[in-house]
């Protein structure tokens, strides 16, 4: 069968077989027990040519309804941003996106210095002292930091807020369970962490306290009073924060954080259903060699020339096998060059431009959705998410937000049952006063 | 490649400059202290870079011509299966169908891509022998420790609570014991013997009652098919213990053997190895999860699932071990896995194999008589050479790697796996063509040469690469890890 992916000719089958010394292909599978051995067609799908695919392929992405077409209002942890075109001309170019992790320095230094470039900007963000290479997403980079605070502290308890992502607690809590560790949430109160019902649970024996900043419902928590619980004893603080809002919040390690995590997904990556979006992993100085992941790191070779290598590799799979500090081995080194690509080219004052349209939209939505009869729910701070309670469920709102063009907020009842009838909303900079007041419109006329 | 070095994006930064058209602002415009106490604002800028858009072009443009990919040119590095990433898989991802949908939207709004996940799942199983697939995990290491942790679920839910450990062969992936670690395991060695295949007297020693499962690869990282494999699952499954599949090598056994058949009871895949989505630089990739059917109760959820016409989520999955990954695992490099299956059908993958391991062979019998061939039997899709013959002449494994830099190749994994001296793992794959095959073999027989008649020309290298050999114990030991703005 000739493929425009198989370039072997029958002359080249021939010819290889008599160097090999078979007179069948057969042959090289011959060690493979009788038994076991696959008979006839797999009863995978058929093959098309590129023309049928493509068809194909179209009819299924037809099938979704993108938030491109229709405006939308999710966030929740995926957010719908501003891509520069630009990054996806950096992240086709082949040389990036064909390439394996650059074991190899000599012909990878285009790799390790758009990474070490990320290590930078994710620091830089997050107000802490280096972050490593990446993560696969925000939720298991989180999960990362409690097992990290846990082989640093030789403690046992995690204590993570209720207002922490509650896909981001779950994936703690299978993590935690591989490590038989105990994860204890701390309730929220008026949508933030309740700090008595941390006080109340903090002890000698807490590995860490997990916080999100801003947290699930939007708000933003008091990291400055959080951070004086947290460290009472050895128990590290994780912060997780949406990397947009640190374009006007004071970064987590500008209040003693000790390791920050998050996604980069709002810089340059697309929502595509969840995934893959790209985890991040800040730390400390004091904290370097128990970072899970790679890192690079800077050097110069034998004559003297910058360059840049995966360094301090003691810590990991390949090197320490059952004694490393994580089994992560791929990352998502492609989308970190894409948000290290959006992050340059949005730059220093435009990060600060876009943050605070995501704050200003969220806010004049705020305003609109009160006037039109929406009840609001956020008393806090908040910075481009918030709550509103709806006179019926937020499924059926949802349908009615559709069939007038839109795609609506994320119901809280999923995964907070007292919060019934209640909608997260997201606002960023790409949603426009014209769509905005829309949404108003509707969910102040929804009975 | 370029040879100029590349100043950091941070040093062309000029304030003053903008790369982003950022939308403007459509509201009126309110003070952020109105909105923010001032406590909580952001007191010193974060030093991202100022460039305009041009700048950053010519800057990853620079940097890329200082990387080399699959498209650059031949990639033979064993166990990572670097073969051609078709560009067509890379053109669906982008179809806005794909690439802009919200992961919390009604699934009403989304039953194309659930028909894909579905679809792409029920291919999996068809292609491993395994009653359901979850294409939750991110990558093969992310396989594992899922595929551990159901392991472990089943064992505890059996009330087997002294099952423990988990044996792992010495040439085994490193993420093996790592996942078995994370999974709260404790890794055990099982040897190789001559033939480097799993001693099996030596299996049957560390086998017993707290064996919570074997972990193989098969073909083994040496690119050996473990013959003995249904004795193997026959000594691990008499024992209680499960059999766990690292599906890194699948790209030998497409159509003409199957994990499921074998006597695993758990598999991943690694779709940016096996199923053409690219590596990325280091990922990202995907890592579906298959078991058996005693195993299907502890799958991670949600799971998707048809009814009727419509695919939804079912999170009703009450011994689940939970949730291993946010959202529903890598849709985008999913996406990418189920175009590549559906480009080739069931011929074209069983094809994908064969030619993967006729081209291995190939190149190992004509590098044989230069290097030496720990294990002579027919590989599979890879197989391995030590470099003992040219140690003895001063020139090591590493040195011939950076030999092969000169040459405009990626040389073969070194050092991997561990149980063989100076190591050197070759891995082909199908799509490359005889010619290169070709041309990369008489490079390796110049470099064998070399080593004998002019061996500094080989410790020496590379030689024009655009760096040379890095100093990495100074990395190490004074760890830059970011640029610092000099005050
Ligand atoms: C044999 C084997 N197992 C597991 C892995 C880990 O896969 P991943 O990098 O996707 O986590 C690899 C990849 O390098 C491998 O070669």
């Amino acid at each position: 069968m000739t493929h425009r992916y198989l370039p072997m000719t029958e002359k080249d089958l021939q010819e290889m077989m008599e160097v090999i010394g078979i007179d069948s292909v057969e042959e090289l599978f011959s060690d493979i027990p009788k038994n076991v051995r696959f008979q006839g067609d797999m009863n995978v799908e058929k093959a098309l040519d590129e023309t049928a695919l493509v068809k194909e392929m179209q009819r299924l992405a037809g099938r979704n309804k993108n938030t491109k077409d229709y405006p939308s209002f999710l966030g929740a942890g995926v957010y719908e941003h501003y891509i520069p075109s630009i990054v996806n001309h950096v992240i086709g170019r082949s040389e990036f996106y064909t390439a394996y992790t650059p074991y190899q320095p000599e012909i990878s230094q285009g790799e390790l210095q758009a990474i070490f470039e990320f290590q930078t900007m994710i620091a830089e963000l997050t107000g802490m002292d280096l972050a490593n290479s990446s993560m696969y997403d925000g939720p298991t980079a989180l999960a990362e930091a409690g097992m990290m605070s846990a082989g640093h502290t030789k403690k046992k308890k995690i204590l993570v807020s209720e207002t922490v992502h509650p896909e981001s607690r779950e994936v703690l809590v299978s993590n935690a369970k591989g490590q038989n560790l105990e994860v204890v949430e701390v309730r929220e109160k008026d949508g933030v962490t309740d700090l008595d019902h941390l006080e109340e649970l903090y002890s000698k024996d807490v590995a860490s306290v997990i916080v999100q900043y801003p947290n699930f419902l939007g708000n933003v928590e008091d990291l400055a009073a959080i951070e004086k619980i947290a460290h009472q004893e050895k128990a590290l603080l994780v912060v997780s924060s949406n990397p947009v809002s640190l374009g006007v919040l004071q970064p987590p390690g500008a209040f003693g954080a000790d390791v920050v995590v998050g996604d980069a997904q709002p810089f340059g990556i697309p929502t595509q259903l969840g995934g893959p979006h790209c985890g991040y992993f800040a730390t400390t100085k004091k904290l370097m060699r128990k970072v899970p992941g790679r890192l690079v790191g800077q050097t110069t070779d034998d004559k003297g020339e910058r360059g840049f290598v995966l360094t301090l590799q003691a810590r990991e799979q390949h090197i320490r096998r059952d004694k490393a500090t994580s089994n992560i081995c791929s990352n998502q080194a492609l989308n970190a060059l894409a948000a290290s690509v959006a992050m340059s080219a949005i730059g220093k004052e435009g990060l600060k431009n876009m943050a605070a349209q995501n704050l200003q939209k969220a806010h004049y939505a705020k305003d609109k959705l009160k006037e039109a009869g929406v009840e609001v729910i956020n008393g806090t701070p908040f910075f481009n998410e918030f709550a509103v309670r709806l006179p019926k469920s937020v499924r059926e709102v949802n349908k009615e937000l559709l069939e007038a063009g839109m795609i609506g907020g994320y119901d809280l009842s999923i995964h907070y049952p007292q919060k019934e009838n209640q909608m997260l909303l997201a606002f960023t900079e790409l949603r426009t006063k014209e769509e905005i007041d829309h949404l108003a419109n509707v969910l102040g006329g929804v009975k | 490649m370029s040879t100029e070095n590349q100043a950091l994006i941070f040093e062309l930064s000029q304030e003053g400059r903008a790369g982003h058209s950022l939308p403007e602002l459509d509201i009126p415009e309110q003070d952020i202290s109105d909105l923010l106490p001032e406590s909580f604002q952001r007191t010193e800028d974060a030093e991202l870079p100022e460039v305009s858009e041009l700048q950053i072009m010519r800057h990853y443009t620079a940097l890329s011509k200082r990387n080399h990919g699959v498209d650059s040119g031949f990639y033979p590095l064993g166990s990572c299966t670097m073969k051609y990433n078709p560009k067509i898989n890379e053109d669906v991802a982008k179809y806005p169908g794909f690439a802009h949908i919200h992961p919390y939207q009604d699934e009403s709004t989304i039953q194309g891509a659930l028909e894909l996940m579905y679809r792409l799942q029920t291919n999996l199983e068809e292609i491993t022998g395994m009653d359901q697939v979850t294409l939750q995990p991110a990558a093969g290491a992310h396989g594992e420790w899922t595929g551990l942790m159901l392991i472990r679920a089943f064992h505890e839910a059996n009330g087997d609570m002294n099952r423990t450990k988990v044996i792992v062969p010495d040439s085994a992936h490193g993420t093996n014991p790592a996942s078995a670690t994370v999974a709260g395991f404790e890794a055990v060695t099982v040897r190789s013997n001559e033939r480097g295949l799993v001693d099996l007297d030596h299996l049957r020693e560390v086998v017993g009652e707290d064996t919570a499962a074997l972990m193989l690869t098969n073909p083994n990282t040496l690119g050996l098919f473990e013959e003995e494999i249904e004795e193997m699952a026959t000594i691990v499954h008499e024992a209680g213990g499960k059999l766990y599949y690292d599906g890194a090598n699948s790209n030998a056994i497409l159509g003409i053997t199957r994990p499921g058949d074998m006597g695993f009871d758990v598999v991943h895949l690694n779709l940016h190895k096996t199923f053409t989505t690219p590596h990325g630089g280091g990922g990202p990739g995907s890592g579906p999860v298959g078991v058996k059917s005693d195993l299907v109760p502890y799958l991670p959820t949600p799971l998707v699932v048809k009814d009727g016409e419509e695919y939804r989520f079912d999170y009703n999955v009450p011994e689940s071990i939970g949730r291993v990954k946010p959202y529903y695992g890598n849709f985008g490099i999913n996406v990418r896995a189920y175009t590549y299956i559906r480009t080739m059908g069931p011929v074209g993958l069983r094809n994908v194999s064969e030619y993967a391991v006729l081209n291995a062979n190939y190149m190992f019998r004509r590098l044989e008589p230069y290097f030496d061939a720990p294990y002579t039997q027919h590989c599979k899709h890879e197989f391995v050479l030590s470099g003992r013959r040219q140690k003895k002449l001063g020139v090591r494994t590493l040195d011939m790697a950076k030999r092969l830099l000169d040459f405009g190749y990626h040389p073969p994994t070194i050092y991997f796996p561990l149980n063989v001296e100076e190591c050197l793992m070759v891995e082909p794959t199908e799509t490359e063509s005889r010619e290169t095959l070709d041309e990369f073999i008489d490079a390796m027989i110049q470099i064998a040469k070399e080593a004998e008649e002019s061996p500094e020309t080989v410790q020496e290298a590379p030689h024009n690469t655009v760096i040379g050999r890095m100093d990495e114990t100074t990395a190490a030991r004074k760890p830059v890890l970011r640029y610092t703005k000099e005050a």
